[in-house]
């Protein structure tokens, strides 16, 4: 007989409003404290101590405006956050400063979050949506210089770009773009060229989250339907379906593959976090916590395979921390 | 006293007469608690002692036999003990017959159920007795029968009935219910319509559990009688009693299930529990494949039955919701909006206030489509939740309706609940600026008759009493509590007047003064509580007035629930009027209702009558007393 779905390890609470964005930062040396950046709807992006599971540092930098996007460039002190005020920003958090350094104004009014990839010692490229109706822009940061624009062609009617993962085969090769759009299609693009290698349908209804493995090159993606697709990239770096897997409820807002790669957490409408084998898409748990629409999870990223945690925050306040599946 | 066995021949007749005398002056504990263990060990096996025992007990005078007799069926351990003491003394002497049948029964309802078993058991163990036993119990059932017993004798002395009917059916013989069957069934049926006329929960109960007790007697095969009531400690001591130990008793089943007996003989039915298979909860873990081993396997999933498909969601807007509940075929939605009404309600007080008499009207009529759980309570809410928003027109709405045609029951009831309900809500002050979302804390007020009503308003008149009292003390040690407008003050009269206004014009389907008496009481509840919560309204002295000429145009009514919530009206017209208006406006009145309370304090059979006049009287004392300690 199965074991009943673990409850929460804890919660963090005291957000004080809707939490859109999470991200961890663990990975660093004693006493290095692991933290858990949030970004919510009030503007907020606090940090988050989880020893304590006390907020250490609550950062306002987005005007009161939601904060929808929180990403931590090599280290805890480095933080970039995206909020609905059209601005991204950076944040030097050494030695307690709480102020921005540095923003770039994106001009763009939804909700597309921000992809970031490492492409050299200090060199960051990032994926945002940008000012034009179906543009995807990338800089690199932080000299906030565009690499390129993506432009779908004229009458593809892609719609907005809805998520971004910005990824690369290994460290040296090509960095490629992974957009999924509002009409439902996931495109990949060639950044030096600025061309579509590959589009793929994936969906009816606008695709609301991806995430993808690059060393099995296979991806999943998540929209408003009762539909997770999950697609694969072949040698000739076109994208096929793999298998559709059938949802309880409809309405899926975030998808996260855990870094080693065994199993992902979708965060869905329905207030349930369910977690997956990667492998073969097993559903293994339903976590029932929240009590409004789960918007985001994260995996951390802890040297220990057996502190590893999962986060889930949710409209209705709450960040539920889980422990699970942290023995394989 | 020590006696020598042999052939010698003792007069006894002397030690009956100290006997006697010793009981009749009330000295039955002293003597009969050495006396009787004494006699029980010697009589047990020795036949001499016990014809010993027969003859002093015969030979005591008549004018104390009553005395004696009631001494030993009160300190005797068991009905055989009482048989070998007593021997057939009942049928021998008219005076311990009397007692034992007549009075200790029929008269007296004071003693312990322990005596009723000795006694009933004594009757029962002898052939000569036994005649009495069914003489017994008829008379018992012709008491118990008689509607005016029902009506006018205190609950206790039912209670008392009722136990003594219970022993007596579960000493009766197969052959004995035989032959007065026919008597059996029609006492029951004209028992069993007066109990359930009457409007106490406890004769109520006491007339469904004696009537299921006789139907399962003299119905051994085929169908039985069977009511629905809460079970209590009460109701399973009734129970027990009708069970009783000699083995040739046959054990009746209560269990309705078991139908198929053997026509002929009876055999005794053994009662079988129903053990229905638990249903142990589903396991499913979707998608398992065995067959395949891949690395994935050791990450076992988790058990993930609760996982079920979402509700559908509730409307978010009022009239959606009216739509909804008027005309949608969609349970699933319909379910939805009941559960979230009343929030919405509370939520959207300027929508709800344009479409608010529709809205009551829905929720009036509105009838349990779908076996939601708590539907009753949530309709409930859902109407208080109106009438607290937009008082006057649904009050208006609420008061007309409860007085026009083609109402149920339950519904006129419903209304007066609903309006008991919002007053307190309205009359409770709300700190300003908050609005505090009664939710599920907020308990439903069941006006209930019985003994609550007269623990509550005592508890009410003491806190009452309490805060009228004058403290000298200086100093505030209590931080004043955040107040604001007492909202009920605008509307108590909307609420209040138009309910007295038709009670005495009877409508084809309603009377009130008629059949519907317990409507009327309930509605006398009602009154009192409005009256309660008017307290520092501009209105209290009209309502004080008009509540006392509507007292007292039904003080002699016959119920008596209608009477405690006359008596509640006056209580709460007492407290909620200023002493000065009362005695300005009102003196006829007082007076006069002072000496009616004077009469029901002495002469009403009902024990909460008496209580809630005495109380009363009692406040009319304070008031008085006030005023004249209050300087001028």
């Amino acid at each position: 007989m199965a074991l009943p779905p673990p409850d929460p390890q804890f919660v963090l609470r005291g957000t004080g409003a809707a939490v859109h964005t999470l991200h961890f930062s663990c990975g660093g040396q004693e006493p290095d404290v692991p933290v858990l950046f949030s970004g919510s709807e009030n503007g907020f992006i606090h940090v988050w101590n989880l020893k304590t599971h006390r907020v250490d540092t609550t950062l306002d930098g987005h005007g009161r405006r939601s904060v929808y996007c929180v990403e931590t460039m090599g280290g805890k002190n480095k933080l970039l956050s995206q909020g609905r005020d059209q601005r991204i920003c950076l944040w030097d958090l050494a030695e307690g400063r709480t102020s921005a350094t540095n923003s770039v104004f994106t001009e763009n009014v939804g909700f597309c979050r921000c992809s970031l990839l490492k492409v050299a010692q200090g060199r960051w490229l990032m994926a945002m949506a940008a000012k034009g109706p179906e543009e995807v822009q990338v800089l690199e940061l932080p000299s906030k210089t565009s690499v390129c624009t993506l432009k779908p062609e004229v009458g593809a009617k892609l719609g907005m770009p809805m998520c971004l993962k910005l990824w690369q085969h290994d460290g040296d090769s090509q960095p490629l773009l992974l957009a999924g759009y509002e009409d439902g299609s996931v495109v990949l693009w060639n950044l030096s060229m600025g061309k579509v290698l590959s589009q793929l349908v994936c969906h009816q209804e606008p695709v609301m989250s991806l995430d993808f493995d690059s060393e099995k090159a296979k991806g999943i993606s998540g929209s408003s339907e009762k539909v997770l697709s999950i697609w694969s990239l072949n040698e000739q770096q076109n994208l096929q379906v793999y298998k559709t897997h059938k949802l309880v409820n409809a309405g899926i807002s975030d998808i996260a593959i855990r870094p080693d790669k065994k199993i992902l957490a979708t965060a869905g409408w329905d207030h349930r976090v369910r977690i997956f084998g990667w492998k073969k898409l097993k559903a293994l748990a339903v976590l029932d916590y929240h009590t409004a629409t789960v918007h985001c999870v994260s995996f951390s990223d802890h040297k220990h395979p057996c502190e590893r945690l999962l986060a889930a925050g949710s409209k209705d306040h709450r960040i539920s921390i889980w422990s699970i599946y942290t023995q394989t | 006293v020590c006696f020598i066995p042999g052939g010698l021949d003792c007069s006894i007749s002397f030690v009956s007469h100290v006997l006697g005398k010793v009981c009749v002056h009330g000295r039955q504990k002293e003597i009969l608690s050495v006396l009787v263990p004494r006699l029980t060990d010697l009589t047990k096996s020795d036949c001499i002692w016990q014809r010993i025992c027969w003859r002093l007990v015969e030979c005591v005078p008549d004018r104390w036999m009553e005395a004696v007799v009631l001494g030993f069926v009160q300190r005797t351990s068991g009905a055989d003990v009482l048989s070998s003491l007593l021997g057939n003394l009942v049928v021998k002497n008219k005076k311990a017959r009397f007692v034992v049948t007549q009075k200790l029964l029929l008269l007296q309802y004071s003693h312990k159920t322990a005596v009723l078993q000795n006694l009933l058991g004594y009757l029962s163990l002898d052939g000569l007795r036994r005649a009495l036993l069914i003489q017994v119990l008829q008379e018992l059932l012709e008491t118990w029968s008689s509607s005016s017993a029902v009506k006018h004798s205190p609950p206790e002395q039912q209670q008392y009935i009722s136990k003594a009917i219970l022993i007596c059916l579960s000493h009766l013989k197969e052959s004995e219910i035989e032959t007065c069957r026919q008597e059996l069934l029609t006492s029951m049926m004209e028992g069993v319509k007066c109990h359930l006329d009457s409007n106490l929960p406890q004769i109520r109960r006491l007339g469904m559990i004696v009537a299921e007790s006789i139907s399962s007697k003299i119905n051994t095969d085929g169908p039985v009688l069977k009511f629905q009531y809460e079970e209590d400690d009460e109701t399973r001591e009734l129970k027990s009693l009708l069970v009783q130990t000699p083995p040739f008793c046959v054990v009746p089943s209560l269990a309705d299930d078991d139908r198929n007996e053997k026509a002929d003989a009876v055999p005794p039915v053994v009662l079988e529990s129903n053990k229905k298979p638990h249903t142990a909860a589903p396991v499913m873990s979707d998608e398992e494949s065995d067959a395949e081993l891949d690395s994935d396997d050791d990450l076992v999933p988790y058990d993930m039955s609760e996982d079920k498909e979402l509700k559908t969601k509730a409307p978010v807007y009022i009239r959606d919701c009216i739509e909804v509940l008027t005309g949608s075929e969609d349970v699933d939605k319909w379910e939805a909006t009941v559960k979230a009404l009343e929030s919405l309600i509370r939520k959207n007080p300027a929508a709800t206030r344009e479409v608010s008499v529709e809205l009551a009207k829905i929720l009036l009529h509105l009838e349990e489509k779908t076996c939601t759980e708590g539907f009753v309570e949530l309709r409930q809410r859902a109407q208080v939740a109106v009438l607290t928003t937009d008082p006057i027109p649904v009050a208006k709405y609420l008061t007309s309706q409860f007085y026009s045609l083609n109402y149920s029951l339950r519904q006129r009831m419903d209304i007066l609940d609903v309006l008991v309900l919002a007053a307190q809500e309205l009359s409770c002050p709300r700190p300003p600026g908050k609005t505090k979302h009664s939710g599920a804390q907020k308990p439903c007020i069941q006006l209930s008759p019985g003994s609550d009503s007269s623990k509550d308003w005592r508890r009410i008149v003491d806190e009452r009493i309490k805060s009228k009292t004058r403290r000298f003390a200086t100093g505030q040690s209590q931080v004043e509590l955040a107040s604001g407008p007492n909202e009920f003050s605008s509307v108590a009269g909307h609420f209040f007047f138009p309910l007295i206004q038709h009670f005495d014009r009877p409508l084809t389907t309603f009377d009130l003064l008629g059949e519907d008496h317990f409507v009327l009481g309930r509605l006398v509840h009602t009154l009192a509580v409005l009256m309660y919560l008017a307290v520092n309204t501009v209105a209290v002295t009209a309502m004080g007035k008009a509540l006392l000429e509507f007292v007292w145009a039904l003080r002699f009514h016959t119920d008596s629930y209608v009477r405690q919530g006359l008596l509640s009206c006056i209580s709460s017209v007492l407290l909620s009027v200023p002493t000065e208006r009362l005695l300005e406006d009102m003196t006829e009145e007082l007076l006069e209702t002072q000496s009616w309370l004077g009469d029901v304090v002495e002469k009403d059979p009902d024990g909460d009558c008496r209580r809630l006049a005495l109380q009363n009287l009692l406040l009319m004392e304070n008031l008085k007393k006030k005023l004249t300690t209050v300087p001028s």
